[in-house]
């Protein structure tokens, strides 16, 4: 059997939505992918630490708090600190549109805000999984 | 040896993860892995915890966990959920009770998916267990997916079996107690927060009670993990089991059993390889079937054909 790609969906920061990030679980588990979910309120050291443990090939985040210029960057940064930044790291939820290129300059690859399909998601996580 | 090898006996994580990953995936690296680690294996306590969805496994799991830590000892954990047989995704929901463990210098953890196979593990399980045992660790958890009628693989892998259970099964302690009960080395009534916990515990102790031909009567307890109550006397049961293992020899006993099916099992699974591969050559299979439906031949000589052309 071929190696399922393992996905880490993980809720970083304080808020309690968690639609969103369990949709989106179901979606990439439905695409045949292995989803770690980790719940609610991850702080950016718990999500590098089960990434690390899990061993995924990518990250994906879900944040609708409105922290997300300080706690996605910062996830990408303590992957880069263990030597782990060939995990593909992204994100989804309410992320205003000037925020993004921000975001994308710090080694988020790609933000999924509402209404984006999880069509769309499964085909980016398909095309861009760098080790797998 | 192997950089990762080395890494891996050191206790590094990332090396442990890599190799797990390894494990899961490939059967040639799994081989090489297995057999540089073999001496290194087999000094980890391994409990398997098992019982029906919702029962609080995971919770239970962490708790027990956070009181070995707190004594110094480090330990693994693997928690596994099942894989859709429909898109073979899974979602590995197990950590979300065990948020506090990830960042715990001296836990490991990690979610598996059955992959398709039955009996409460997934065929990784197995070795994964032995790369924790490389790694140093003191204790090795195993949750199975949710007990229901013929997961009771764990007895295979681990060395103490923790059967939880909730107050109210009732009539579904009468329904699992074929061939489940009986791999309980433990049994621990959880969430004796709710109504019924005592009734739960004086069913299952009676139930116990009818089976005569036990080496061991399986202590019965009551726990709220929710509220981290009854832990202490949880633990030290397995502490108890543990001795009991070592002192009567039945630890030995139970992993020479279980080595051996180990390796009928490897042994069958390359016996199926040849024999697939030859009757599948040249169509031979195909045409042996066919004369069989035609009734020109029958399935027990074809068998005894193809027995004879495979030892040459
Ligand atoms: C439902 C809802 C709630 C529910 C949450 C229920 C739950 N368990 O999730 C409740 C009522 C509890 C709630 C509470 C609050 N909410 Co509210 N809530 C919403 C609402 C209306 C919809 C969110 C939702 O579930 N959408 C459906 C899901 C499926 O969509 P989604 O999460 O956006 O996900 C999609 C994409 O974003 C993307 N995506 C999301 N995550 C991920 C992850 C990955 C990896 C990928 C690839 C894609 C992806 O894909 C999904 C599909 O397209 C939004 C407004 C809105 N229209 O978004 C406000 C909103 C998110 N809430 C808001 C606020 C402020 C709050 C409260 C603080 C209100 C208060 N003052 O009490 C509280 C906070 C609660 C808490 N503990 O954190 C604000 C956030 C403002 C901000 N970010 O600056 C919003 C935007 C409303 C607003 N316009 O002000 N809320
Ligand atoms: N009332 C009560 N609820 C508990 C207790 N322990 C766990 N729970 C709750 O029971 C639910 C299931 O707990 P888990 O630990 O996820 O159970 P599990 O057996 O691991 O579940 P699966 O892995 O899905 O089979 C959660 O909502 C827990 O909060 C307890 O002692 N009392
Ligand atoms: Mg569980």
């Amino acid at each position: 059997m071929e190696k399922p790609i393992r996905v880490l969906v993980a809720k970083p920061g304080l808020d309690g939505h968690d639609r969103g990030a369990k949709l989106i679980a179901r979606a990439l588990r439905d695409a045949g992918m292995e989803v770690i979910y980790t719940g609610l309120r991850q702080s950016p050291e718990q999500i590098v630490a089960a990434a690390i443990q899990e061993d995924v090939d990518v990250i994906g985040m879900s944040i609708l708090s409105g922290a997300h210029n300080h706690l996605l960057p910062k996830v990408v940064e303590l992957l880069k600190a263990q030597g782990a930044d060939d995990i593909l790291v992204f994100g989804g939820g309410v992320i205003p549109e000037d925020d993004i290129p921000g975001l994308k300059a710090q080694g988020i690859a790609e933000v999924f805000t509402p209404g984006t399909t999880t069509t769309e998601t499964i085909e980016f996580i398909k095309n861009n999984v760098k080790r797998h | 040896m192997s950089e990762l090898i080395e890494k891996l006996l050191a206790g590094d994580k990332r090396a442990v993860a890599r190799a797990i990953t390894a494990i899961e995936n490939y059967e040639d690296e799994t081989e090489a892995i297995i057999k540089e680690i073999h001496k290194y294996t087999g000094n980890a306590h391994v409990i398997g915890i098992t019982g029906p969805p919702g029962a609080g496994k995971s919770t239970l799991t962490d708790k027990i966990v956070k009181n070995l830590i707190a004594k110094g000892k480090k330990v693994g954990i693997i928690a596994v959920d099942p894989t859709s047989p429909y898109s073979g995704g899974s979602i590995l929901g197990d950590r979300i009770r065990m948020q506090d463990l990830a960042l715990e210098p001296n836990v490991f953890i990690r979610s598996m998916g059955t992959r398709g196979y039955l009996g409460g593990l997934s065929k990784a399980t197995h070795n994964a267990v032995k790369v924790l045992d490389a790694s140093g660790v003191d204790y090795i958890f195993i949750e199975t997916v949710g007990v229901g009628q013929s997961e009771v693989d764990i007895v295979k892998t681990a060395d103490t079996v923790l059967m939880v259970m909730v107050p109210g099964l009732g009539d579904d302690i009468q329904s699992i107690k074929a061939g489940v009960m009986e791999i309980g080395d433990i049994f621990v009534v959880n969430k004796a927060d709710l109504f019924g916990a005592p009734r739960t515990a004086t069913e299952i102790n009676m139930m116990l009670d009818l089976n005569q031909n036990m080496k061991r009567r399986p202590p019965v307890l009551l726990a709220t993990a929710g509220k981290n109550e009854g832990i202490d006397e949880l633990v030290d049961e397995l502490e108890k089991h543990r001795e009991y293992l070592n002192e009567t020899g039945e630890l030995t006993e139970r992993r020479l059993n279980n080595t051996r099916m180990e390796v009928i099992e490897l042994i069958e699974s390359e016996l199926r390889k040849i024999v697939i591969n030859h009757t599948e050559e040249e169509g031979r299979m195909k045409k042996c079937v066919e004369d069989i439906l035609a009734k020109s031949t029958d399935i027990y000589t074809v068998r005894d054909e193809f027995l004879k052309s495979i030892r040459g």
